[in-house]
């Protein structure tokens, strides 16, 4: 749902997991989420400097599942916008 | 039901000449597939003591070398706990688990599939010195996706054997059952580098399953089909819905002819009872109080068997996992989350298993929540009581064209209301005492396979026995007791009539109590009674009122229509429908929540709310 929202004219490097398009990959750069929660998605594969890529959402958009590591997780959107993409 | 086993129950400590090995591993690594092809039958649950926390045990037979004692601990993804089960997986592991002896050796059950991200647990694993055979696991699967891995490679890396395996097909069991006949050698160790950082940790996996030149599987083509229709924006929810809809037709539908069966067994059994034992107090407690009763209960097996055979395989498939993404949003509403909505389908059969089920739930405030809300969720055991009430007051006449009619009616708007008031409550809980902080969803998506026989048949025994042992413990003693009550103080050694007895003092005395509800002292037994659990009120009245509720239903609803007015009928259905009428239950929420503080609320929280909403009813109806 997050995705209509986005108008394509100002379409800018996605900041964080929540706004990477679907079926597009991006570089994790850091979780700014507290430590234990944190390392539970590291163990999972949200690890800084590792491919992510956004694959198929819960109808209306949240959660949504990312393709980690050769897994599939599913994050809601309030944990997702707390996982920051690498610019470039 | 009770918390705490005695050793005879359990292998491990009963058979101390036994190696005990216990099987390690992350979530859906496919331990218990393969646990369970290496057990079979030969497997019990238990109990860690003092914990919370549900262990399978069993004995794998090696042939020619006898058994061996295993013990499939709870998944791990690190030995860096943060729930319960974590914790005694890391425990039992380091021999701090009270009443189990240190395991004397490790099966770690890897998902080959996923090596880089599952390798990161060898390291501390190994590091605890025990001699330790690495299974990477679903190996059938590797190879069918292109991957592939060399396990005397990765063995030299990490100092023990390895070996490819897979818990669904069979390969590799023999070399496992080689290795606990103590027949496999190990190598000597290697120094592990030990990491608490999970980055430093995964490139360290990364790296030792390049040398033993793991080749990554494509990715699983199948599951991302089947996503695509399952996980649809119009045809993930019309196909839930279906699911959904699915279950409950089979559960209340497809049981009938089951339960009918079962039913008129016990019948048969009561009428051979009868007519083998000679006439007297013995056979009337033998036959009217102990059998009866558990009678009753043992009637609704087939639909709780039902029920399970579903949850067992919607979760083989990993068609669950995507329930609870689906349902996520829904949920978010009540503020619960995707993973509730597992425990609640199962409360519409029974509160008990739908509490086991919350311990999936790593949010410790969403689950006592849910803990809190399943029993509102109409169990099967309301059903006899709502189908004894409706047939009494309720005329069968058409109600919404020739598809609903008003009974139908009637049940359903009992399930709506026992929903409402689950909602109402998470609600009132999540935006009070239940706050969370984050509400923190995170859900591993596996992907789908088919369904093993053996691990849904084992699956289902294993819930078939428990139900008959609540059956055969916390029923078969109400019900004697409530015999007893009811048969003295014998008027001239016969038994006594029943306002005389023991049960009927106790329903006089809360008479007044209820009277504002239209219950009279009758019903007021049947209340007394069902607070051991809800279906036992239908054996109760059905000895109160003289009549065996099997065989003279007629007799019973007449009786009814005569005591209670169709307000008192309405005001009867809301109580069963709100009030926690259930010991298991309790039993089962004060050993999960681990004290009496959340039963008692519960208790007092849902007969407040019966008492005041069937009494709002009596008005309204009368």
């Amino acid at each position: 749902m997050q995705l209509s929202f986005k108008k394509p004219s100002t379409r800018t490097a996605p900041k964080t997991l929540a706004d990477l398009p679907q079926d597009e990959s991006a570089f994790v750069d850091r979780i700014d989420l507290p430590g234990d929660f944190a390392r539970r998605l590291m163990e999972l594969g949200f690890i800084p400097g590792s491919p992510v890529l956004a694959a198929h959402s819960a109808p209306g958009g949240d959660p949504r599942v990312f393709r980690v590591d050769g897994t599939e997780v599913a994050l809601r959107r309030e944990t997702a916008r707390h996982i920051f993409l690498r610019k470039n | 039901m009770s918390d705490c086993h005695a050793c005879s129950d359990c292998h491990v400590a009963a058979n101390p000449p036994h190696r005990l090995v216990a099987l390690v591993g992350p979530p859906n690594s496919g331990k218990t597939t393969l646990f369970n092809r290496l057990t079979g039958l030969r497997q019990k649950v238990a109990n860690f003591p003092g914990v919370t926390v549900e262990h399978h045990v069993g004995k794998a037979q090696i042939p020619g070398r006898g058994d061996v004692d295993l013990i499939d601990l709870p998944g791990i993804y690190s030995l860096q706990p943060r729930s319960d089960d974590e914790r005694v997986t890391r425990d039992a592991l380091t021999g701090k688990m009270t009443g189990i002896a240190r395991p004397d050796a490790v099966l770690l059950v890897l998902d080959s599939t996923n090596l880089a991200r599952h390798l990161t647990l060898a390291a501390s694993i190994l590091s605890l010195g025990l001699p330790t055979l690495i299974v990477l696991n679903m190996a059938d699967d590797l190879h069918e996706r292109g991957g592939s891995v060399d396990p005397d490679a990765l063995a030299r890396q990490l100092g023990a054997p390895v070996i490819l395996a897979s818990g669904a097909s069979g390969e590799g069991i023999e070399s496992i059952q080689t290795f606990l006949a103590g027949g496999i050698g190990l190598p000597s160790p290697v120094q592990l580098p030990v990491l608490q950082d999970v980055p430093a940790c995964r490139q360290w996996a990364r790296e030792v399953s390049h040398e033993a030149s793991y080749a990554h599987p494509t990715a699983p083509l199948w599951t991302q089909r089947l996503d695509r229709v399952f996980l649809h924006p119009l045809w993930g929810p019309v196909i839930f819905i279906i699911v959904v809809g699915a279950v409950f037709q089979t559960i209340f539908t497809g049981a009938r002819p089951l339960m009918a069966g079962v039913e008129s067994l016990v019948a048969y059994t009561s009428q051979f009872l009868n007519s083998i034992l000679p006439a007297g107090p013995v056979r009337s407690l033998i036959v009217d109080g102990a059998w009866s009763g558990v009678g009753a209960v043992i009637i609704f097996l087939p639909q709780i068997l039902l029920l399970f055979l579903f949850i067992s395989l919607l979760e083989d498939t990993g068609y669950l996992a995507r329930a609870a993404l689906i349902a996520d949003r829904t949920m978010a509403r009540v503020g619960l989350q995707g993973k509730s909505f597992i425990p609640l389908l199962s409360a519409y059969a029974c509160a008990v298993p739908a509490i086991l089920a919350t311990r999936t739930i790593e949010n410790k405030r969403d689950r006592i929540a849910t803990i809190l809300i399943a029993p509102f969720m109409t169990c099967s055991a309301r059903l006899p009581v709502y189908t004894l009430i409706i047939a009494a007051f309720i005329p069968e006449r058409p109600f919404i064209g020739p598809f609903l009619g008003t009974r139908a009616a009637a049940i359903l708007s009992l399930y709506v209301l026992g929903f409402a008031a689950a909602v109402f409550t998470a609600k009132a809980l999540k935006s009070s005492v239940l706050k969370s902080e984050r509400s923190a969803f995170v859900l591993e998506m596996p992907p789908y396979r088919t369904p093993t026989l053996s691990s849904v048949g084992l699956r289902l025994l294993d819930r078939a026995g428990a139900f008959l042992k609540r059956a055969g413990t916390v029923i078969l003693g109400v019900s004697i007791v409530l015999w007893i009550l009811s048969s003295v103080p014998t008027v001239n050694g016969q038994a006594p009539p029943i306002e005389q007895s023991i049960a009927g003092t106790l329903g006089r005395a809360i008479e007044p109590l209820i009277r504002p509800l239209g219950f009279n002292w009758k019903i007021g037994i049947g209340l007394i009674t069902s607070l051991a659990a809800r279906e036992v009120i239908v054996g109760t009245l059905g000895t109160i009122y003289g009549m065996e509720p099997e065989s003279d239903a007629a007799g019973l609803r007449a009786a009814l229509q005569h005591d209670l007015t169709f307000g008192g009928a309405v005001a009867l259905l809301v109580f069963f429908a709100f009030a926690m009428q259930c010991m298991s239950t309790l039993a089962v929420v004060r050993r999960e929540t681990g004290g009496w503080k959340w039963p008692v609320i519960q208790f007092t929280y849902m007969g407040a709310l019966a008492y005041i909403c069937a009494y709002i009813a009596n008005r309204i109806f009368s």
